[in-house]
């Protein structure tokens, strides 16, 4: 059940593993895509979340959206609970018999990126067979619109704000997946939710290795990136189509392109539509702008030469 | 809120899966989904982007609203291929 590949959304229909009434903004980018992994998803499943926007809107107590096995720790620790709840069950497996399940922890960018790191690192090298899902809003949106290792260069937040001395944050965006690929695991991918199908097969292939895997989704913010609540989708697929979110995978140090970007429309259009990056549009910070561009391009060409290397 | 349980277990624990449900955000919403049944082909687009989900798929394969749940968004409207979904002030 719930194996190969995912050809309609038909087969979807009925998987779902969240309640409706959790307290997310209207439309939330994050509680797409994680429904979306969750659909996808085999079963038994256990979830563990870090401290996120997830967990704070998914669990006001005492009620629950989640409608499976659902462990909430420390800001850090995602990683680590799924990998004593994989020990755990393999225990009890020598013991008892098989015991099949399957593990997603989900964490934010502040979660994986800054403050879950050296977990993360931890759990991919003591190779425990479970999925990790850093679903990427690009700074902490649950406290405020923080800036994090994960916003990009330029963009606006309350701690890199637009104004005579900087023009948002002055670093460019850590390159997590290739941390992540770094570690030799058996599968690490990026996702969209605008890509569903995409999503849900990359879901299917993480969760078919007896090893660690990594997806690293987008997660348009409403509030943190100033669009209109409609547009989520329409974000993130811009974010796909100017190749500033290129859709790739890693499969055993294998890298493929998974959804080729042959002629994208300029990343300007990407970033008009988000008060947070539109300010780069403005003459004065062309300099900051080619700068964001010259980094997403060879972020893709990069890819590509890889993708080629291996094809 | 419509029900808070008043058995608190130790550890934090909530028993009861999915019970986000009882809580009605519908109220939330400024603008309704209206869907155009004539127009709707039951594709499920809307169904997939639901951040809720408030989509329902109804027996003839067409959808409906869970209008106790949705908050309104409007990606419904703006993803759905024949346009047959029109947001309409509350």
């Amino acid at each position: 059940m719930l194996v190969g590949e995912v050809k309609s959304i038909r087969e979807l229909y009925g998987l779902d593993l969240i309640a409706p009434g959790h307290r997310a903004c209207a439309g939330c980018g994050a509680l797409v895509g994680v429904r979306q992994v969750l659909m996808a998803s085999r079963r038994p499943l256990i979830v563990v979340s870090a401290t996120s926007c997830l967990e704070v809107t998914s669990t006001p107590y005492p009620q629950t959206m989640w409608k499976v096995p659902w462990v909430h720790l420390l800001f850090e620790n995602a990683a680590t609970a799924a990998s004593g709840i994989e020990a755990a069950l393999k225990v009890l497996s020598r013991k008892y018999g098989r015991q099949e399940h399957y593990i997603i922890a989900f964490g934010g960018d502040g979660g994986t990126f800054d403050i879950g790191l050296q977990a993360l690192s931890g759990a991919l090298e003591r190779g425990h067979r479970f999925l990790y899902v850093c679903y990427d809003n690009e700074a902490y949106m649950n406290t405020g619109i923080q800036r994090s290792g994960a916003t990009p260069l330029g963009a606006a937040t309350t701690t890199s704000p637009v104004g005579t001395k900087i023009v948002g944050k002055t670093q460019q965006k850590k390159d997590l997946l290739e941390i992540v690929a770094a570690h030799r695991i058996p599968y690490a991918a990026t996702a969209s939710p605008s890509h569903w199908k995409d999503l849900a097969n990359k879901v299917r292939k993480a969760q078919s290795y007896d090893g660690p895997s990594f997806i690293h989704l987008i997660a348009p913010c409403t509030r943190g990136w100033y669009f209109d609540p409609s547009q989520t989708i329409k974000v993130a697929r811009l974010a796909v189509e100017t190749r500033y979110w290129p859709l790739y995978e890693v499969e055993n140090g294998r890298y493929r392109i998974t959804h080729p970007v042959p002629n994208p429309k300029p990343l300007e259009e990407f970033l008009k539509v988000q008060r947070r990056l539109s300010h780069l549009l403005l003459p004065e910070n062309a300099e900051m702008l080619e700068r964001l561009k010259a980094y997403v391009n060879e972020r893709w060409e990069r890819l590509q030469r890889l993708s080629v290397c291996f094809a | 809120m419509s029900s808070v349980e008043t058995a608190i277990l130790p550890g934090g624990i909530v028993s009861r899966p999915g019970s986000t449900a009882d809580y009605k955000t519908g109220t939330w919403r400024v603008k309704r989904p209206v869907v155009d049944l004539n127009k709707c082909t039951g594709c499920l687009i809307c169904w997939i982007y639901c951040p809720e989900p408030a989509i329902l798929k109804r027996e003839d394969g067409k959808i409906e609203f869970d209008y106790e749940h949705c908050k309104g968004c409007g990606i419904c409207s703006e993803e759905c291929p024949p346009k047959a979904i029109s947001m309409v002030e509350e």
